[in-house]
């Protein structure tokens, strides 16, 4: 007769069927934003610690370069070599590493170019200079040392 | 719990969330977000071949710093540890003329970096890093904030391009760092 629902007595049980949903949000949340490495590391690549870090601006505008020993010392020898993209290079290829690079740019922003150097820490610095001296002849000028934050004090 | 009710059946969905969560922690585990930070610098332009003579700065107002190849600190000629390295240039920045050693005016003051090619990487972006954390104390004193704060508003992108008061500390106290072609006593 009456229109409306007689009040159970029992605590009605919270409906979870919105769960998946919230849950299914979160995870493609973190699907969208994280980032898989996209090139496997030939070299072992830790990077040093650092506190006065600067984030790098514009991703697209950022490009990595890999420096270490190789991994397998058998195929590559055990001096620091560098990696770009899935291959080992000299230094001297370097230059022409970035004018790819450049040319996947906007005209625009060629010259906002950003290399990354994720150098590892065992490195020497010979192999590093090389390198700077040939972004210098690539006029890639911006460079970012890859550092891992550290805790504040420097013992 | 329901007593007697018609219809079709609904499919549990219940096990879902248990799917989405554990497709979710696998995400989780398994993805590194990327550390896009580090120390940036400027490299020099490429000097042409027939380029003029260096520019002759005044003693006073380099300061030299050396890193050899067993990773050791020559500071202003001194042997130094790396952990003093930050109060000696702060006390080079900022000493305005007085000492006659030291540099004149902040905006004056380069800082002078050489390394070997047999200097570890790590030593040498430690020296870079208190060099930058010198600069940085300075300019967050400058602007009456913690340097974590100044880095913070470094590091907000658009909006540390409008901060008037960040203009300032920059201009009064520029990062000047100059690299020297480095030695090869250790290298490879």
């Amino acid at each position: 007769m009456s229109k409306f629902k007689k009040k159970s007595n029992s605590t009605p049980a919270i409906s979870t069927a919105s769960l998946p949903d919230i849950v299914f949000m979160l995870l493609f949340f973190f699907m969208v934003t994280t980032v898989l490495r996209e090139t496997t590391l030939l070299i072992n690549n830790k990077v040093p610690k650092a506190t006065q870090l600067q984030k790098l601006e514009k991703k697209s505008l950022v490009t990595f370069i890999y420096v270490g020993k190789p991994r397998e010392t058998g195929k590559y020898g055990t001096e620091p070599r560098i990696q770009v993209n899935d291959a080992l290079i000299a230094p001297r290829d370097i230059p022409r590493f970035v004018y790819t690079e450049k040319d996947k740019l906007d005209e625009v922003e060629r010259d906002k170019l950003t290399v990354s150097l994720k150098v590892d820490v065992e490195t020497k610095m010979g192999i590093v200079s090389d390198i700077k001296q040939q972004l210098r002849e690539a006029d890639a000028l911006k460079l970012n040392y890859s550092c891992g934050k550290a805790a504040d004090i420097v013992e | 719990m329901a007593k007697g009710k018609r219809g079709v059946p609904e499919v549990n969905a219940s096990s879902m969330a248990d799917i989405a969560f554990l497709l979710l922690i696998f995400f989780l585990v398994t993805t590194t977000i990327a550390s896009d930070k580090g120390l940036t610098l400027r490299l020099p332009p490429k000097r042409p071949p027939d380029a003029q003579d260096e520019i002759k700065l005044k003693d006073r107002n380099v300061f030299n710093v050396l890193v050899n190849s067993n990773n050791q600190l020559l500071v202003e000629e001194e042997l130094m540890n790396i952990k003093d390295i930050k109060e000696e240039a702060k006390r080079f920045i900022t000493n305005n003329g007085k000492d006659d050693k030291l540099s004149e005016s902040p905006d004056k003051a380069v800082i002078s970096l050489k390394h070997d090619r047999g200097t570890k990487y790590e030593v040498y972006i430690t020296v870079m890093d208190e060099l930058k954390k010198a600069y940085n104390e300075l300019r967050a004193n400058h602007m009456g904030i913690t340097v974590a704060k100044y880095l913070e508003i470094e590091n907000s992108g658009e909006k540390a391009a409008k901060d008037p008061k960040l203009e300032d500390a920059k201009l009064k106290y520029p990062y000047q760092l100059s690299e020297a072609e480095p030695t090869n006593v250790g290298g490879n």
